[in-house]
């Protein structure tokens, strides 16, 4: 099966202090994965190389069939290229409304120049529209989403992920906060979603990530650990041993 | 559902029609002697201070970027603008002179009497390289905005790529403001030195042409100038470009992973009020009539924030109007007319005072009133900020709290 990311033999260490082992992960490109792993694991660090916040000190990061690799590229061209990545806090821009929010979100050229001279066309609307109802914000859109709730400020962001129509998504949490209703309508939103994309949710929540229904990674001292279905990893004693033996 | 822009900002109509107003009543006043040719010319400076304001309120209020040493571009564009004006008039000077010598005089022996007559006061006889454009205006008015704006870019983009931002970013504009001043201060930097550049009112060829006209000119095109500022910024912020530098404010590290180049779009910003400031300082030196090196004192660039902070950021008119209100109200503070108070024990003299009085004013202002005057018009238009005594706005916790909204 051919993947759409490679992540090789990555290392990095923060002052001596190895946050990433020899770490090597691939996804295809319509697939969804949760990554879990205790606290220091190294689920963080891994998606802040992959959005290219952190550099690794070795190894290789590669994304698409042309494998482009993601090192030299900047946080901006990464996420140009097709890589969203959603924080495990809500971060919309809580000063602007669901339709700005979006607006900022949405697929066009990011240029300041195109920017400039962007203006909302009937099908930009539509897309918005569409976006927010698929979230259930359509009747918001006015609204500024600081004014929104913390379910509904999460589902924002999500949309915001959508309209940027990227290849893969990095999702931080996303159930973090939510409401046992909210979680439900979040899960068939993100199994809807790797239908076609790839999407990588990192969550400590097991009921949720038993609810995805997915191949997990198990994570553990900034190395692979275990990978299969919930079911096989769970079984795992080293697993067992670090991580679910704890609580 | 789709209410057109106009319609949706009133605030530009407003503050166009004003400005039309204003400049008629002006005009009207200027013409009948009901106001002197020197009020005529701090009220035209005054505009080129709203035009810089305005710009600092995109670059600060909007952006988010604290500048404070964008008085520097100010100084530069007035600099550029002096060079010819002192050029030109004393090119008159010294033809006029040397005809009295029965021949007609050569272009070197032109060019000597200029060099001799502006850096005389510097000793020095020789026209320094940097003034090798000073002969042609259109040059000059091209270096008005090209000098300040690669400043910008190149400044710009060094402290950019860095990351540098916040109190550290500000610090470094300071530096740049401070630096350039103490350059200009030498006398061999060629600009004359702490004397610098004088007699900027008188407008080569238009001797006939009294000063009483020639304010009422520079005030026309300080006006249109503030008023076609104002439309383009207007149209700027209007649109997904006001809405990314706002997000940019907001939170930088999210714009950067929705794909848009933060960097650049600050440097963009940087470099385009930079040179809207430099017009501006190209307008106002003129009717100052004298620019020197302490007008790029790290001080001014503190007193454009100041006016932009207790107008109200984040709104173009809100900076105009703290331009306006603070520069005026020094003017006539500062100016001697401001009636002294005795206390018995002392007395307090504004002139002395004033400084104090606007400290206060701005601690006050961030303190207690952060949109500043123009927080005044929402209040107006009914858009007070929620008074719930600290019970949440909405359903949830995370949900926008009291607090948030009050900021």
């Amino acid at each position: 099966m051919s993947s759409i990311l490679e992540v090789s033999g990555v290392s990095v260490s923060f002052d001596g202090f190895r946050a990433i082992n020899n770490l090597s992960f691939t996804i295809g490109p319509a697939e969804l994965r949760a990554i879990i792993g205790p606290n220091g694991a190294g689920k963080s660090t891994f998606m802040d190389i992959v959005t290219g916040k952190t550099r690794p000190n070795s190894g290789t990061v590669t994304f698409g069939e042309r494998s482009v690799s993601l090192l030299k590229l900047s946080e901006a061209q990464i996420a140009r290229i097709g890589v969203g990545r959603k924080f495990q806090r809500p971060t919309v821009f809580e000063d602007q409304t669901v339709t700005e929010n979006l607006t900022l979100a949405l697929k066009a050229g990011r240029g300041p120049w195109r920017v400039l001279a962007w203006r909302a066309k009937a099908a930009d609307r539509a897309r918005v529209q569409a976006l927010a109802e698929q979230v259930g914000l359509g009747d918001h859109l006015a609204r500024k989403s600081g004014e929104l709730s913390h379910g509904q400020k999460q589902w924002l962001e999500i949309a915001m992920l959508l309209a940027q129509e990227p290849r893969l998504l990095l999702v931080d949490e996303p159930a973090a906060g939510m409401t046992l209703a909210e979680r439900e309508r979040t899960t068939a939103l993100l199994v809807d979603i790797a239908r076609s994309r790839a999407v990588v949710v990192v969550e400590h929540d097991m009921d949720f990530v038993r609810r995805l229904n997915c191949r997990v990674t198990v994570l553990h001292e900034g190395a692979v650990l275990a990978e299969g279905s919930l079911d096989h990893v769970t079984k795992n004693q080293d697993v067992i041993d670090v991580y679910l033996g704890r609580g | 559902m789709q209410k057109s822009y106009l319609m949706r900002t009133p605030s530009l109509l407003i503050f166009l029609a004003t400005l039309a107003l204003f400049t008629v009543f002006v005009t009207v006043a200027a013409d009948m002697g009901w106001m002197s040719t020197s009020f005529v010319k701090t009220l035209g400076k005054t505009l080129c201070l709203c035009l810089a304001a305005v710009a600092m309120d995109l670059v600060w209020g909007y952006a988010g970027i604290l500048s404070l040493g964008h008085m520097a571009f100010f100084a530069i564009g007035g600099y550029m603008i002096g060079m010819w004006l002192m050029y030109a008039r004393t090119e008159e000077i010294v033809v006029a002179s040397l005809m009295n010598g029965g021949l007609p005089a050569t272009p070197q022996e032109v060019q000597q009497g200029i060099a001799t007559q502006i850096f005389g006061v510097v000793g020095a006889s020789d026209l320094p390289t940097i003034w090798g454009f000073a002969h042609s205006l259109p040059l000059q008015l091209l270096l008005v905005v090209a000098l300040p704006g690669l400043l910008a870019l190149i400044f710009g983009w060094l402290a950019f790529r860095s990351r540098v931002t916040g109190v550290y970013l500000s610090i470094l504009t300071q530096a740049m403001t401070l630096a350039l001043s103490l350059y200009l201060f030498q006398n061999d930097s060629g600009l004359r030195g702490n004397n610098g550049l004088s007699g900027l009112q008188n407008l080569p060829g238009l001797d006939a042409v009294g000063q009483d006209r020639l304010s009422v000119w520079f005030f026309w095109a300080s006006a249109g100038a503030l008023g076609l500022t104002y439309l383009l910024l207007a149209w700027v912020v209007s649109g997904k470009f006001g809405s990314v530098i706002r997000a940019i404010r907001d939170d930088e590290a999210r714009v950067r992973f929705l794909g848009y180049s933060v960097e650049t779009y600050k440097l963009f910003v940087f470099t385009l009020t930079a040179v809207i400031v430099a017009i501006a300082g190209a307008l106002y030196y003129p009717q100052a009539g004298i620019i020197n090196p302490a007008e790029l004192a790290p001080i001014a660039s503190i007193y454009l924030a100041v006016w932009v902070a207790i107008g109200g950021r984040g709104r173009l008119y809100g900076a105009v109007i703290g331009a306006a209100v603070v520069s005026l109200l020094t003017t006539w503070f500062t100016g001697g007319r401001a009636p002294s108070i005795p206390l018995g024990f002392a007395t307090i003299n504004w002139v002395d005072w004033w400084q104090v009085l606007l400290g206060m004013s701005f601690v006050a202002v961030t303190l207690f009133a952060p949109k500043g005057i123009g927080g005044l018009f929402d209040a107006f238009a009914g858009l007070r900020t929620p008074d719930r005594k600290g019970a949440p706005l909405g359903p949830d916790d995370g949900s926008l709290q009291e607090q948030e909204a009050v900021e």
